[in-house]
């Protein structure tokens, strides 16, 4: 069992399935994506349970070794992203079950695109696993490319609504590919080979490293949303259809966010970076203030949720100022990836509940709904749950996640950091209990005492009602459950010196 | 003039010329098509490093440039199709509804 | 021999679980399974009580419990029976069984909205309380402290009106700030001396020399951050307006378990972190000191102001609950068995009057005090018992009020804080004034017939659950006093604790 190639296998499991749901019917296709959705989960938890008792290691697609052939590198911070992925993937694939049995026509304007659906689906799934679990630039190159261009096809689904929010985001990915790749060239030129482990020694800190760096980092910013290049991302996400917003806001945006830290930390040791890890740290206090202003302005549910992507981003890029310094750079960095993984199952949760909310409202004002509270109960705990963990109230991952960063602003004696960490959590407070007011709110006419729950809604399939709940547990149990994943993370020693001083005192 | 620095100056000038395009027009096909110019420099790039050093080729640019073409291929065509279904919906080829200018303007 | 189940690890998590599990299980109740709810609220209220029991007698004994589990390197969840936290168990403990008794006749038996909601919530708000008063950190106290303040805003709300909606939105503004700025110097404290557990006797004056310049900022921040729970002025304002909430939550949670975690965090603090010696070192203890009495004055007159009762007993919470401080303050062992003690005597006393304005509203339909003439011959019982209860708080001896006046008065003089008198006797006036209108009324004001409602049960004058609770305190108010000097009472205990921090010579 050890010998099989599992890292590779959770990969090809959700390829094949998509190639074979391109080519069925809308029903069978949904059963294969099921049943890969499952498979994937397996091969992930092996792939866990090799990492956590063999430790990091590295395995060759096919047999050939790099520099021709591909390498795969599995470590933990890999696999902690690997496992995000696959959780929250998991329930997407539950929740579409229901959400396009019954999707509003123009999301089904013909009987083959739910077929399509579950093959663009697992294509970015895969190509996911592909950018996390890869040590080439160029390999990740193509597996951006391929998440980037399914994604826009996904938003496009939506139908006429979505159209020009999915063009806009297909330029935005295209342009921050290219300068990636540009940055990939320049390396390539410099030291001949691409392989993340290989380069880190060897790249030092000339005019053409630092211009792939400043590239790379440029189009990797436009990808994850970074303010004030996060204009494409609301229209985006708050369009598509809600499994796929999930999808975008969950996981797309944190695996170029992923390519940036690795970058940052494997392959430019060399480069003097402490200037721009500042101007990232105020870039991310502009987003966390900037995205809870415009989440608090919005009243459809989904743009709210969308622009506490934005304002949620600004975390990941905040953590940069106290990882600059050498007290709080290993506990920085164990927090940006537990946030990263934190938010994923919370907004992944949050993203679900809003779309089975939608739907049973038939509407995404989230005022009208007021007085029916009792109706919604099951996603509006789901979105409380979720909420929890973006405000980073215990118990959840996002107070797990914020304790630290909040930890290594005080090693790194940045008090400013603290602040902006404590006030974002209070900005988002803000922004939740706006939806939760009008849960528990009465409606304006009725004035009795049992006048009160009068309008009803549609039934929503159940696997739209598990989904979200049982993702949001997920989103809390990492708070409560938080030493397995965070040792995980040290497995391998993922970004060697940097992480030295770790979370130990 | 060495000829590495004719690709370099080349490739320097259509990345660039591509990301200015990009920014600046709003006909979406001309957006397009200046991703794609964009591209097309960073390929030379790339392309102009496989003659690195004295010896023979390095053939894994110009492997790397061929996928890369593929990938671009693709992405245009889905943006193409996603302008017409946008000029089939809206009447618009830009992205920012409101007021429709005849394209010519644009010329 | 080691015992099959290892109750010291078992029993602090028995007592926190026996409340949340029920809780969460009421959640997925239908609203008309009345029985069943009630079934699993008095279970819950009854295995709580005897786990109490059975854990206090341990504690008497010399037992050491600790229920300890790893969430991030470095921080477990700690939940740990020390004798001044047995004591704050043992209050919630009994007083929600006597509250949910109430709150079953208050809302359960006829038609009240969202009565399953109701119930979990409740359940869980008293699993916090009990998880803030066994927290053995810091990292434990926050998450149930974050814990409570998120499930007390649904019951705050929980009629649904504008003016109930307008309650949460101050109450979530005032008590997510206190947590913030809580976790903030929680983080910072660690940041400096690194992780360590409640220890009796204090932690930080090992510290002294390193870090002596940053422990004043950070005791303030925390004492901020826990002063707004404990409502001291001007900190004070969510407290009356939460009134809208029904009774029964006015009635635990808003005169015990929310104001009563913020004292007792600030009593916590004190005495288990800093150390209640290196207090007085650091020159704090005047300031607290300084603060309540602010508070015992400046909310007594407000009181006197209000004509809604539950407003003006909220008034008094808010003064009563300072005396906690101001006997801790005062850094002497007998003030701080006044102050320890007034945790227990003024949850009894200020409870009972909470019940009584519950019947008087739910029986005639009376909120102002304004409307009272008559209540005394048409409610003779719930009266007396508010008589009881005014008597006991303004300090008239045997009654509960006055054993704590009496310690927290004779350590003033112990400690030369001879102004502290003259607060108390100041205070003791006041209370008088806004206490004795009320009963004068009751009993010799003209009756404004008709009452907006008369609801009768047979011979009793209101509802059997409603008045069984009332007087069953009420009882227990006359017993603490009247039996303060048996081994037995909430005073002998206090002397236990007391001993341990203030050695006899």
């Amino acid at each position: 069992m050890i010998e099989f190639p599992w890292a590779s296998a959770a990969i090809v499991i959700p390829l094949a399935g998509a190639l074979l749901c391109g080519v069925m019917s809308a029903r069978l296709a949904a059963v294969v994506a099921s049943v890969s959705s499952a498979l994937t989960a397996m091969a992930v938890a092996v792939l866990c349970w090799r990492v956590w008792n063999v430790g990091a290691f590295v395995e060759s697609l096919g047999g050939w070794g790099a520099p021709l052939g591909i390498d795969l590198y599995a470590d933990g911070v890999a696999l902690l992203m690997v496992a995000m992925t696959t959780v929250v993937g998991v329930f997407i694939t539950v929740f579409s079950l229901g959400y396009f049995r019954d999707a509003p026509d123009s999301e089904r304007e013909n009987s083959h695109s739910r077929g399509l659906y579950w093959s663009l689906w697992l294509v970015v799934w895969a190509a996911m696993h592909g950018i996390f679990l890869s040590s080439d630039l160029f390999n990740i190159y193509v597996c951006m490319e391929v998440v980037g261009i399914g994604s826009v096809a996904l938003v496009a689904m939506a139908g006429s609504m979505a159209l020009r929010a999915a063009m806009r985001y297909l330029l935005i990915t295209l342009c921050g590919s290219l300068l990636y790749l540009l940055g990939v060239a320049l390396i390539y030129g410099g030291w001949g080979m691409l392989d993340m482990q290989a380069l880190g020694p060897v790249v030092e800190a000339t005019l053409a490293s630092e211009v792939a760096l400043a590239a790379m980092a440029l189009g990797l910013a436009l990808k994850t949303a970074l303010v004030p290049l996060h204009f494409w991302l609301p229209a985006a996400h708050a369009n598509a259809p809600a499994p796929v917003s999930a999808l975008l806001s969950a996981l797309v945006v944190k695996a170029s966010f992923y390519v940036l830290l690795r970058l940052w930390i494997d392959v430019f040791p060399a480069i003097d970076k402490a200037a721009a890890m500042m101007v990232l740290g105020v870039l991310g206090t502009v987003a966390i203030v900037w995205g809870s202003v415009q989440a608090l302005r919005q009243n459809r549910l989904k743009m709210l949720v969308a622009y506490s992507t934005v304002a949620q981003l600004g975390y990941l890029f905040v953590a940069f100022a106290p990882a600059s310094t050498v007290a709080g750079a290993g506990v920085a960095w164990h927090g940006v990836i537990y946030f990263a993984v934190a938010h994923g199952c919370a907004k992944g949760a949050m993203f679900l509940a809003a779309g089975a909310i939608a739907a049973a409202l038939g509407d995404d004002d989230f005022s009208s709904m007021r007085g029916r509270g009792r109706h919604l109960a099951v996603p509006l705990v789901a979105f409380a749950l979720a909420g929890i963990g973006l405000m980073g109230l215990p118990p959840s991952g996002g107070y797990t996640a914020k304790w630290l960063l909040l930890t290594a602003a005080a090693r790194a004696d940045q008090p400013v950091v603290a602040f902006v960490v404590t006030a974002g959590g209070l900005l988002a407070a803000l922004y939740v209990f706006k939806v939760l007011y009008y849960a528990f709110a009465r409606p304006v006419s009725g004035s009795g005492s049992d006048a009160g729950e009068t309008g009803e809604v549609q039934a929503i399939p159940t696997t739209m009602m598990v989904a979200p709940l049982m993702l949001a547990i997920v989103a809390v149990l990492l708070g409560v459950w938080s030493a397995p994943p965070l040792h995980l993370l040290d497995i391998g020693l993922p970004f060697g010196e940097a992480l030295g001083p770790g979370l130990k005192p | 003039m060495t000829t590495e620095m004719i690709y370099s100056a080349t490739s320097t000038g259509l990345i660039g010329l591509g990301f200015y395009a990009l920014l600046v027009r709003r006909h979406l096909i001309r957006r397009l098509m200046a991703i794609n110019i964009m591209g097309t420099g960073v390929f030379i790039l790339f392309v102009s490093l496989s003659a690195r050093g004295d010896g023979e080729l390095d053939p894994v640019p110009q492997a790397m440039v061929l996928t890369g073409i593929v990938v671009a291929v693709s992405a245009t065509a889905l943006g193409l199709v996603l302008i017409r279904r946008i000029h089939a919906v809206t009447g618009s080829t830009r992205l920012t509804p409101g007021a429709v200018v005849s394209d010519e303007d644009e010329l | 021999m080691r015992a099959l189940v290892d109750t010291t690890f078992w029993l602090p998590l028995a007592v926190v679980a026996s409340s949340m599990l029920p809780g969460i299980f009421i959640f997925a109740l239908r609203e008309e399974q009345w029985r069943v709810r009630t079934l699993l609220n008095l279970a819950g209220a009854f295995l709580k009580l005897a786990f109490i029991a059975v854990m206090l007698f341990g504690v008497y004994v010399g037992v050491e419990y600790e229920t300890r589990i790893p969430l991030v390197p470095g921080f477990d969840l700690v939940l740990a029976g020390s004798a001044l936290s047995m004591f704050f168990v043992a209050l919630s403990g009994v007083l929600w069984l006597i509250t949910t008794i109430y709150a079953i006749g208050y809302l359960d038996i006829e038609g009240s909205w969202h009565r399953s909601r109701f119930f979990g919530f409740f359940s869980i708000c008293v699993s916090a309380t009990t998880g803030i008063a066994l927290a053995g950190n810091f990292f434990t106290f926050i998450i149930f402290y974050e814990l409570l303040t998120l499930a007390t805003y649904p019951l705050v709300v929980h009629d649904g009106t504008p003016e109930a909606m307008r309650a949460g939105k101050i109450y979530l503004a005032y008590t997510l700030t206190g947590g913030a700025l809580l976790m903030v110097a929680v983080v910072w404290l660690h940041g400096a001396v690194g992780p360590f557990d409640f220890q009796e006797g204090g932690v930080l004056s090992a510290f002294d020399e390193e870090h002596r310049h940053r422990f004043v900022p950070i005791f303030a921040l925390i004492f901020v951050g826990l002063g707004v729970k404990a409502a001291i002025v001007p900190l004070h304002s969510w407290l009356p307006a939460s009134m809208v909430a029904p009774a029964p939550v006015s009635a635990l949670l808003h005169a015990v378990a929310v104001v009563k975690a913020g004292a007792y965090g600030i009593v916590r603090v004190m005495y288990d972190v800093f150390g209640i010696h290196y207090i007085a070192e650091l020159g704090i203890g005047r300031w607290v000191a300084v603060a309540a009495s602010v508070t015992i004055i400046y909310a007594s007159l407000k009181a006197l102001a209000q004509d809604s009762l539950k407003r003006r007993l909220a008034f008094s919470t808010v003064s009563q609950v300072s005396y906690i401080l101001l006997g801790v303050a005062m850094i002497g062992p007998v003030a701080a068995v006044g102050g320890i003690v007034h945790l227990v005597h003024q949850g009894l006393m200020k409870i009972t009057l909470f019940f009584c304005a519950g019947n008087i509203a739910e029986t005639l339909g009376l909120r102002r005090i304004s409307q009272l003439g008559g209540v005394g011959a048409r409610m003779p019982w719930t009266m007396a018992a508010f008589t009881v209860a005014s008597l006991a708080m303004i300090g008239v001896p045997p009654l509960a009020g006055f054993v704590s006046k009496w310690y927290l008065g004779m350590g003033a003089v112990q400690v030369g804080y001879y102004w502290v008198i003259a607060v108390l006797m100041a205070s003791s006036a006041l209370n008088a004034a806004y206490f004795l209108p009320i009963v004068y009324r009751a009993y010799y004001g003209a009756p404004e017939r008709p009452w907006p409602r008369d609801e009768r049960a047979g011979v009793l004058e209101t509802r059997a659950s409603l008045l069984g609770p009332t007087l069953a305190t009420a009882g227990l108010v006359i017993v603490v006093g009247v039996m303060a000097a048996s081994p037995y009472s909430p005073v002998a205990w206090v002397e236990i604790v007391i001993a341990r921090i203030y050695p006899p010579a």
